[in-house]
């Protein structure tokens, strides 16, 4: 069965979980308005996919995770490696296609990856992700480490012959493993609610016996909730579960998209429903944390990112001998 | 292969339009959905949006939900249904966003679609075409810059072909389209909306046969062959050449599998030396295949190994290395060079 989860309470996270949750979420949204801004000076190479809007899922989840677990992301997935702790300098440096980036400037704003974080990588293909989670979550089980893995994807992505064999995988080997489906609405230009047959895609997680649960992407708490329980179920044992995250994506499809596919709804989204802003208002509010620590971590994250776009700048390019190497272990 | 029938309709009075390369093949399709309403067109936003290089632009409001048909994101089974409308007598168009996209789908095509006609004894025609956007040179990554058009001439029972200038984008893809055989239709994709490649297309005319290869400059000092997007870089070689007194013949393939390189044998056999150019890895390739062809029948003419420049043997690389990866001028001279230093 398909639960709804409303918004959840903030009782379990202290202040400084709370504080390191906005920092991620802040830290996310910074990071893609800047390149937003970037990109449009012709800077930066290849497509770039961003994540505003949709910083609650990421951070929600990984909040729950540690080093025995792993994550594998999309080809919108600055958010994810954030959150999972990839090194953010490193992140930029990375997406400008420089010799100091997380891969050496091999894998682009879509390829970004750090298994020393648990991250195995942003994702070009759509739906490449699930099935190497089915295998890191085997892993985990058979290894004992009470690691998870946890595989993010798209509404799009939902649709593809490989997130839906994982999903069998997974439950057919009862895998400690997080399906995620963050729902924006739209891939590229195509409506979810046309292109997914089910009302819902959490409803999807009965026809492979897991659970299936639906949350507002745009509230930090609910998203926290959610994983925290299948989390928890996946780590002692009890199998994988579906979490499908709603929300809007702010930015289009990719930088550069005239989004003519769609109207209004981001501007309600950003006002109304933003994560960020209603993270503030509720820890403010219940008197969790105080305003000042908020604003801190602003400057703190803004002060960051002004760093790492201009060491990007500087870093040096790889070189054509960089070409050739690492295409196999041995040669 | 005759030029398809086409409506009257809407059609300017000259029958002479300077088209870009994305252009021609909008039209193309057109035509061909004008001459058989048994053409469709199917894929990831091709309908509203008119795919994501807007190559199937208007189609869908020009000839409905029924034949221009948005699917979800699932290239399996995208081509899976494309084999199955065809065995039912449609002749469905694919297209693929972008070539590293169609691995998830590849099965249908090796296993499906290449082998129906066969296992059936020559029972059942599959006439899908699959247009599959590809090549470098466009700042993006690995899925987005590939060259994979060797894997698809390896297989048995698929045709392939790529097209390199207006002219053949828009007589190519409706021949394909009225070709019984599967075809794999690679688009030159930085090539698609080329200002500088716009060329006169006359709808009225007579078009080449489409599995011929074509020798687009003539010239006797050395032979370049290529395909898709490396012939421009082959042309532009033997401009330069000229300056400096070589003459070069240049070959635009055209058809992958089946080669055709009659024409090829017959350069080679008077200038006695042979480039092959292609963005894709060299190991196993079409420009080995050629490589072996040519030495077997072509043995005693030539007058240095045939040479390859092509992409690397490693993965399609970041923007940053993409100048060292690329095929470019300098790279096709100074092969041009070796040749005749032999
Ligand atoms: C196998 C494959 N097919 C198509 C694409 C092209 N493509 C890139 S993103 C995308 C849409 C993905 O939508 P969704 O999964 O909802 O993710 P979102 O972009 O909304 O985050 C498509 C079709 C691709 N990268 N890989
Ligand atoms: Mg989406």
């Amino acid at each position: 069965m398909t639960d709804t989860l409303s918004t959840a309470v903030s009782h379990e996270l202290d202040e400084n979980a709370l504080l390191e949750a906005y920092r991620t979420m802040r830290t996310i949204r910074a990071f893609e308005e800047r390149l937003h801004d970037e990109f449009a000076t012709g800077e930066i190479p290849g497509f770039v996919h961003l994540y505003a809007g949709e910083e609650a899922s990421a951070t929600g989840v990984c909040a729950h995770l540690d080093g025995r677990d792993s994550i594998a992301s999309t080809h919108r997935g600055h958010g994810h490696c954030i959150a999972k702790g990839v090194d953010v300098k490193a992140m930029m440096a990375e997406i400008y296609g420089k010799k100091t980036g997380s891969c050496h400037g091999k894998g682009g704003s879509m390829h970004i990856a750090d298994l020393s974080k648990g991250m195995l990588g942003a994702n070009g293909i759509v739906g490449g992700g699930p099935p190497l989670i089915c295998g890191t979550a085997l892993a985990a089980k058979q290894r004992g480490t009470g690691g998870v893995g946890v595989a993010f994807f798209g509404d799009g992505a939902s649709n593809q012959g490989t997130t839906l064999e994982s999903l069998n995988l997974a439950s057919v080997w009862n895998l400690p493993a997080i399906f995620v489906a963050e729902n924006n609405g739209y891939a590229e230009a195509t409506s979810s609610s046309w292109s997914v047959a089910a009302d819902n895609i959490a409803d999807r997680a009965a026809g492979f016996g897991m659970p299936g649960v639906i949350v507002d992407g745009f509230d930090f708490f609910a998203v926290h909730e959610a994983a925290g329980e299948a989390v928890q179920r996946a780590r002692e044992g009890g199998g994988p579960t579906l979490i499908e995250v709603k929300f809007t994506r702010y930015f289009g499809h990719f930088e550069g998209d005239q989004q003519t596919y769609r109207a209004k709804e981001v501007a309600e989204a950003r006002a109304k429903l933003d994560c960020l802003k209603r993270f503030r208002a509720r820890v403010t509010e219940t008197g969790q944390v105080d305003a000042a620590r908020l604003d801190a971590i602003d400057t703190q994250v803004a002060d960051l990112i002004d760093a790492a776009v201009e060491e990007a700048k500087a870093a040096p390019k790889p070189t054509a001998a960089d070409l050739e190497t690492d295409v196999y272990v041995s040669y | 292969m005759a030029a398809p029938v086409r409506s009257t309709a809407d059609q300017p009075t000259s029958s002479v339009q300077n088209l870009t390369i994305g252009k021609a093949l909008n039209l193309g399709l057109r035509a061909a959905m004008e001459a058989d309403d048994k053409v469709l067109v199917l894929g990831e936003d091709v309908g509203k949006l008119g795919g994501v290089f807007r190559i199937t632009d208007g189609l869908q409001k020009d000839f409905g939900e029924q034949r221009v048909l948005d699917t979800p994101l699932a290239e399996s089974g995208i081509i899976g249904t494309a084999v199955g409308l065809a065995v039912r007598g449609f002749r469905p168009v694919c297209e693929i966003q972008f070539e590293g996209f169609i691995f998830p789908g590849f099965d249908q095509i090796s296993s499906q679609l290449a082998k129906l006609h066969y296992r059936t004894q020559g029972g059942i025609k599959v006439p899908v075409v699959i247009r599959v956007p590809y090549g470098g040179g466009i700042g993006a990554v690995e899925h987005h810059s590939e060259s994979p058009e060797s894997l698809f001439a390896h297989i048995a029972g698929l045709k392939v072909v790529s097209c390199a200038n207006p002219v053949d984008a828009y007589w190519m893809i409706q021949q394909a389209i009225r070709c019984d055989d599967p075809v794999l239709f690679f688009e030159p994709k930085r090539l698609y909306h080329s200002g500088a490649l716009k060329a006169p297309v006359d709808t009225a005319a007579e078009p080449d046969p489409l599995f011929a290869s074509r020798t687009v400059r003539q010239g006797s000092t050395a032979t370049l062959v290529a395909y898709g997007p490396s012939v421009k870089v082959c042309l532009d070689a033997a401009t330069a050449a000229a300056e400096d007194d070589l003459s070069l013949e240049v070959i635009d393939l055209r058809t992958l599998s089946p080669l055709d390189l009659e024409p090829v044998f017959e350069s080679v056999r008077r200038t006695g030396r042979l480039i092959t150019v292609s963005e894709a890895p060299s190991e196993s390739s079409i420009t080995s295949e050629i490589a072996a062809r040519v030495q077997q029948e072509c043995f005693y003419s030539l007058e240095s190994p045939v040479l390859r420049v092509t992409g690397f043997d490693t993965p399609y690389p970041p923007s940053k290395l993409e100048e060292h990866y690329l095929p470019d001028l300098d790279r096709v001279l100074h092969a041009v060079d070796r040749a005749l230093a032999w």
